[in-house]
């Protein structure tokens, strides 16, 4: 018995290893095909992208961008661990980007004050707002899907009625650009200055905090294992006493509230107002960013870097005189081979289990049948 | 299971950071500094161009832009280089562009559109001996030149032509998206307007808002919008919106009587647009490749233009087009106010 487990763990792990390099191997091959076909040579592109996107100053983008991509994908995941579509994770983080600035602008006490209130507004801006999805949901059976893509119109519209001048914004910088009042400069997050290669966020370390909750909350809690069981099945947690009702409603909140802070290392570290060319789209990156992570705390890590360091990349493909749409095209691919990929892999695991059962079985009646003959 | 997908994870994450503990130290320009110098120069000059959303092509803003440059790409020879704007940028992109371009020895380096503004500020002061043109907004700094226009006064002679050429007393403005730019525009025109002719009644319609850019690149929208102005009665439609105007200037060709102002290029002109040129009355055109062109000769002079230089209705930076010959009649009017304007006898708000 201990030699099978063993056995299975080693295959288990190949197994493991094989659906990511799979899916890597095959967004090569087709990223190849695609310039090819374009008339250029793969070769130096890839090799551009390799000197480009290890050169330090590219680093330190890719590490900024990450920690906002990695917030994406950990508000997403939450959603997916519950098999809840948390699609308004785009509406939520503008919207609670946009009051945490608003509030950041107006106050006046000192910094270490100042930005826990920031990311607690914006937190529970981005819990309330996805609350609206929940609360719909439990009530009245609303699809997620369909009132939180609503929700991000609706985000939209508020944003833009409040973001006049004379409301809650005021024009900058030659008259052309709408933004909320600065942050004073005692309300910017701390980061590290690395020299030529330019400033490290800060925010970085709490992205890091809330990746570390993440794993812990939902693997070593009883709130997350009833998160888990009703993402895995509705009927059997309530059968064992869960409130499903009351479970759909908290994450949304709470996936909400993780959304909240997507904004923050943007907000806090870069640009300290919240401006009409304030990021957009981040949500639907983060749901890419999870799904590339299989809602693991290290996976999404890693896509979040892997999403970096391609955007950071392609921008200088551009540069070197090859299509500005290949970013789109790599990353589609990389999304659809990560998810085919580990379906072959688990399907092809299955296959290999249910064989090596069938022939354990086939083996136990062959020696009881021996026995019965001796 | 998990325990093993954890462990391979934290392999590649060390074996990933240990690749980043290499590369420290230098940074992609001191790369591209030992590679671009290998390269030799093409000799001429080297114009860098960062894009707004929708690059070379959008037949409006940027297409100015990128004429400016072509002329003096063939005029002093060298070559362009040119990069474009995704929706999704952050100001890291932003910089990144600019730094791509300095770095690769582009100057000058123009930054085309207003979003670029933060992003020059930071960077122009890093290349103190490349030349950096922003259009659209005002940035300082000893290297920089500011390329603005005043389309209020521009849109201030559309908003006369139109309220001489309405026949029901009504016309209409479409603006592509709400922001202080495009407000200038309508501010601009609407005073024209009144001040012609003060019984005259302005539609005016943003096709979107705030952060939704979906309105200068949405011809459907521009159609609907017009459309929705020509059944409530109004007979000229200003469309300030980029390439969402085409949308609008079909909607206005298909009803009789009906005028469009076209914006940014003389839009009479543009190939896409011929079949609907007998409906374009005229067009606001913003002469963004005069201020490129001017940029781009004085660094070639050897004498970079710095500062803001406002290209003005009196420099010929905003002007009405005459193309079509449909606004001939009324010409004598649009010259008496356009020198009202010069004079200082009149003065257009740039907020509606």
């Amino acid at each position: 018995m201990n030699k099978l487990i063993s056995r299975i763990d080693k295959e288990r792990l190949l197994l493991g290893i094989a659906a990511p390099l799979l899916a890597v191997v095959a967004a090569l091959v087709v990223t190849a095909l695609v310039i090819l076909s374009t008339g250029k040579n793969p070769g130096p592109a890839f090799n551009d992208m390799l000197t480009y996107g290890f050169a330090s100053d590219s680093q330190v983008y890719i590490l900024n961008k990450a920690t906002t991509y990695y917030l994406a994908g950990v508000s997403v995941a939450i959603g997916f661990r519950m098999n809840l579509f948390n699609i308004g994770v785009d509406g939520q983080y503008r919207l609670a980007a946009f009051f945490a600035a608003v509030l950041g602008g107006a106050l006046t006490v000192p910094g270490w004050l100042a930005i826990p209130l920031i990311l607690i507004c914006a937190m529970a801006t981005g819990a309330l707002w996805a609350a609206i999805a929940g609360i719909l949901k439990v009530t009245r059976g609303v699809s997620e899907v369909i009132s939180t893509i609503m929700l991000n119109s609706i985000a939209t519209a508020i944003i833009a009625y409040l973001l006049q001048p004379g409301k809650l914004a005021q024009l900058q910088q030659g008259n052309t650009v709408v933004a909320t009042k600065p942050l004073p400069s005692g309300s910017h997050f701390f980061s590290i200055d690395t020299g030529p290669s330019g400033e490290l966020w800060g925010f970085i370390f709490l992205a890091a905090a809330v990746g570390v909750a993440y794993w812990f909350v939902l693997g070593r809690t009883r709130f997350g294992y009833d998160l888990r069981t009703v993402g895995q099945s509705e009927s059997a947690a309530a059968a064992s006493g869960v409130s499903v009702k009351k479970m759909v409603a908290t994450s949304m909140v709470i996936s909400g509230a993780v959304a909240g802070l997507i904004g923050m290392p943007t907000l806090l570290n870069d640009s300290y107002q919240f401006s009409s060319d304030f990021p957009t789209g981040i949500g639907f990156t983060g749901i890419a960013i999870a799904l590339l992570g299989r809602n693991n705390p290290i996976g999404i890590a890693l896509g979040a870097l892997l999403w970096g360091f391609l955007e950071r990349t392609t921008n200088h493909l551009e540069f070197q005189g090859y299509d500005k749409e290949i970013l789109g095209v790599i990353q589609g691919v990389i999304v659809l081979c990560v998810v085919i990929a580990y379906e072959v892999v688990r399907r092809y695991g299955l296959k290999r289990q249910q064989q090596k059962v069938g022939a354990e079985l086939a083996a136990q009646a062959a020696a009881t049948k021996k026995q019965e003959v001796a | 299971m998990r325990r093993v997908a954890k462990l391979s994870a934290a392999c590649l994450a060390t074996a990933a950071l240990a690749v980043t503990a290499t590369a420290c130290g230098s940074t992609s320009s001191d790369n591209n500094a030992s590679s671009s110098s290998s390269g030799g120069a093409k000799g001429g000059i080297k114009i860098g161009l960062a894009y707004d959303v929708g690059g070379r092509g959008d037949r409006s803003f940027n297409d100015s832009a990128a004429r400016g440059a072509d002329k003096a790409e063939k005029e002093f020879g060298g070559s362009i280089k040119e990069l474009t704007a995704k929706t999704s940028d952050t100001e890291a992109d932003r910089e990144q562009r600019l730094q791509d371009l300095a770095d690769a020895g582009y100057n000058p380096i123009v930054a085309v559109g207003f979003s670029y503004a933060s992003a020059v500020t930071k960077i122009a002061p890093k290349y103190p001996k490349t030349n950096f043109g922003i259009v659209d907004s005002v940035v300082t700094g000893t290297n920089v030149n500011s390329i603005t226009f005043t389309e209020e006064q521009g849109s201030y002679l559309a908003g006369v032509a139109a309220a001489l050429k309405t026949k029901k007393d009504h016309v209409g403005f479409v603006g592509g998206v709400d922001n202080p730019l495009i407000k200038k525009f309508e501010a601009g025109y609407t005073q024209g307007v009144h001040d012609t002719n003060p019984k005259v009644k302005v539609d005016v319609q943003y096709l979107s808002h705030g952060q939704d850019y979906s309105g200068f690149s949405s011809p459907d929208k521009g159609q609907q919008a017009a459309q929705g102005m020509l059944d409530n009665g109004a007979d000229v439609i200003y469309t300030a919106a980029g390439s969402s105007g085409n949308g609008a200037i079909e909607a206005v060709h298909g009803a009789k009587g009906a005028w469009a102002i076209g914006v940014d290029s003389d839009q009479y002109n543009i190939p896409g647009l011929a079949q609907y040129k007998s409906a374009i009355l005229t067009s606001m055109v913003k002469n963004v490749d005069v201020g490129v062109y001017d940029f781009i000769k004085s660094v070639k002079d050897g004498k970079p233009l710095t500062g803001n230089n406002v290209y003005s209705l009196a420099k010929g930076g905003v002007s009405l087009a005459t193309s079509g010959g449909f606004i001939s009649d009324i010409q004598p009017k649009l010259d008496a106010a356009k020198q009202k304007i010069i004079a200082g006898q009149i003065k257009v708000k740039t907020t509606p």
